[in-house]
């Protein structure tokens, strides 16, 4: 699974910054007919974390409507160096989960 | 009046670069933002997917196109801008597609890929993004004068049930709507492109295989020599535009 995940490698101590996250999905919404006359079964993201140093800053909880490819983004304030992990869960229940540092300057 | 007279003054006239319009100049801020943000732009998947292919050994060969191009910023920059271009082998061109799969068959003696397969566009937008924001150059070569005459023949040839060629919208009725949706003046600026309505990356064959759907013609093969002209005279047409790929429509 491709991702594309955007956390600012360096930030102010006390400054806003943009993390951006791009994930590489179909989002099959399970409501399709497929070309055999039968459902194409489900298979979307179910949530999406994002932690700072531990800390939860974002949750998402993902349903049938969102697109393909799903894109998020929010804000966090940059406090203390450390890392921001983004995980996230499919249709089985498996988590995945990514970590980009960031240093508070 | 004055705008029959624009009108007029416009159809007189050979289209200059800056008087044409790609389709991103109609879109939203919003969608124009999206498609020049890497980090929002899910064409940009595709690319990383095609870096990856770049590098990694395919076929008996045991070749990746890494070890022959090198590094693709270098030995691709402005290659896709070029094509469809010639081929000495098949004496006829080939476009960017065709030319991976030619260099499946001949250098890595792997399997050609399908055209609108995730690996197949993940190539060929990796590949023509290394050309983006350059000038679309199609070659000056003689040989490839009669296929863009093809093209432009097939562009004014009208098809399927609703009897309408490609001009009869892009040249005739560009900047005009079919129900809500603004037609565009059909510049291949920015393919392999990421559209909304597909939820996914395609090629401009698949755009091509759309609109003849549209005007309920049937389809020509996936890789017809039909598509390869049309897009030799689109190329042609859009020459000096630049590059998008991967660009979002919606």
């Amino acid at each position: 699974m491709t991702t594309m995940i955007n956390v600012p490698e360096t930030a102010a101590k006390g400054e806003i910054v943009e993390v951006k996250v791009l994930i590489s999905h179909p989002m099959e919404t399970g409501f399709r007919i497929g070309m055999d006359g039968a459902r194409v079964p489900r298979d979307i993201l179910h949530a999406l974390v994002a932690t700072y140093n531990g800390v939860e800053v974002y949750r998402v909880d993902i349903r049938p409507s969102v697109s393909a490819n799903p894109f998020f983004a929010f804000h966090l304030r940059a406090e203390e160096s450390g890392e921001v992990v983004i995980a996230w869960t499919n249709e089985t229940g498996q988590t995945f989960a990514e970590t980009r540092p960031i240093t508070v300057t | 009046m004055i705008r029959a007279a624009c009108l007029l003054l416009a159809l007189a006239l050979p289209l200059a670069a800056e008087e044409r319009r790609s389709g991103y100049d109609d879109m939203t801020p919003e969608l124009q933002q999206m498609q020049d943000d890497e980090f929002s732009n899910p064409g940009m998947l595709w690319v990383g997917e095609g870096e990856a292919l770049w590098s990694a050994p395919a076929g008996a060969g045991d070749k990746a196109c890494a070890d022959c191009h090198g590094d693709a910023g270098d030995s691709m920059a402005g290659t896709a801008a070029r094509y469809p271009a010639w081929d000495d082998e098949l004496a006829a061109p080939v476009d960017l597609s065709g030319r991976v799969n030619l260099c499946r068959r001949r250098h890595q003696q792997a399997e050609p890929l399908e055209r609108e397969s995730r690996e197949m566009l993940a190539l060929t937008t990796f590949l023509t993004f290394q050309s983006r924001g350059q000038p679309i150059a199609p070659p000056e070569d003689p040989r490839l004068d009669p296929w863009r005459a093809e093209g432009e023949a097939l562009f004014g040839t009208r098809m399927g049930q609703l009897n309408l060629a490609c001009a009869a919208c892009h040249d005739d009725n560009a900047g005009g709507h079919l129900l809500a949706a603004l037609i565009p003046e059909g510049h291949p600026t920015g393919y392999p492109q990421y559209r909304l309505e597909w939820q996914d990356m395609g090629s401009l064959q698949r755009r091509f295989g759309n609109c003849l759907f549209g005007v309920r013609a049937e389809p020509f093969a996936p890789g017809a020599r039909e598509y390869i002209a049309l897009e030799l005279y689109l190329k042609q047409r859009a020459a000096g535009m630049a590059v998008e790929a991967p660009a979002i429509r919606p």
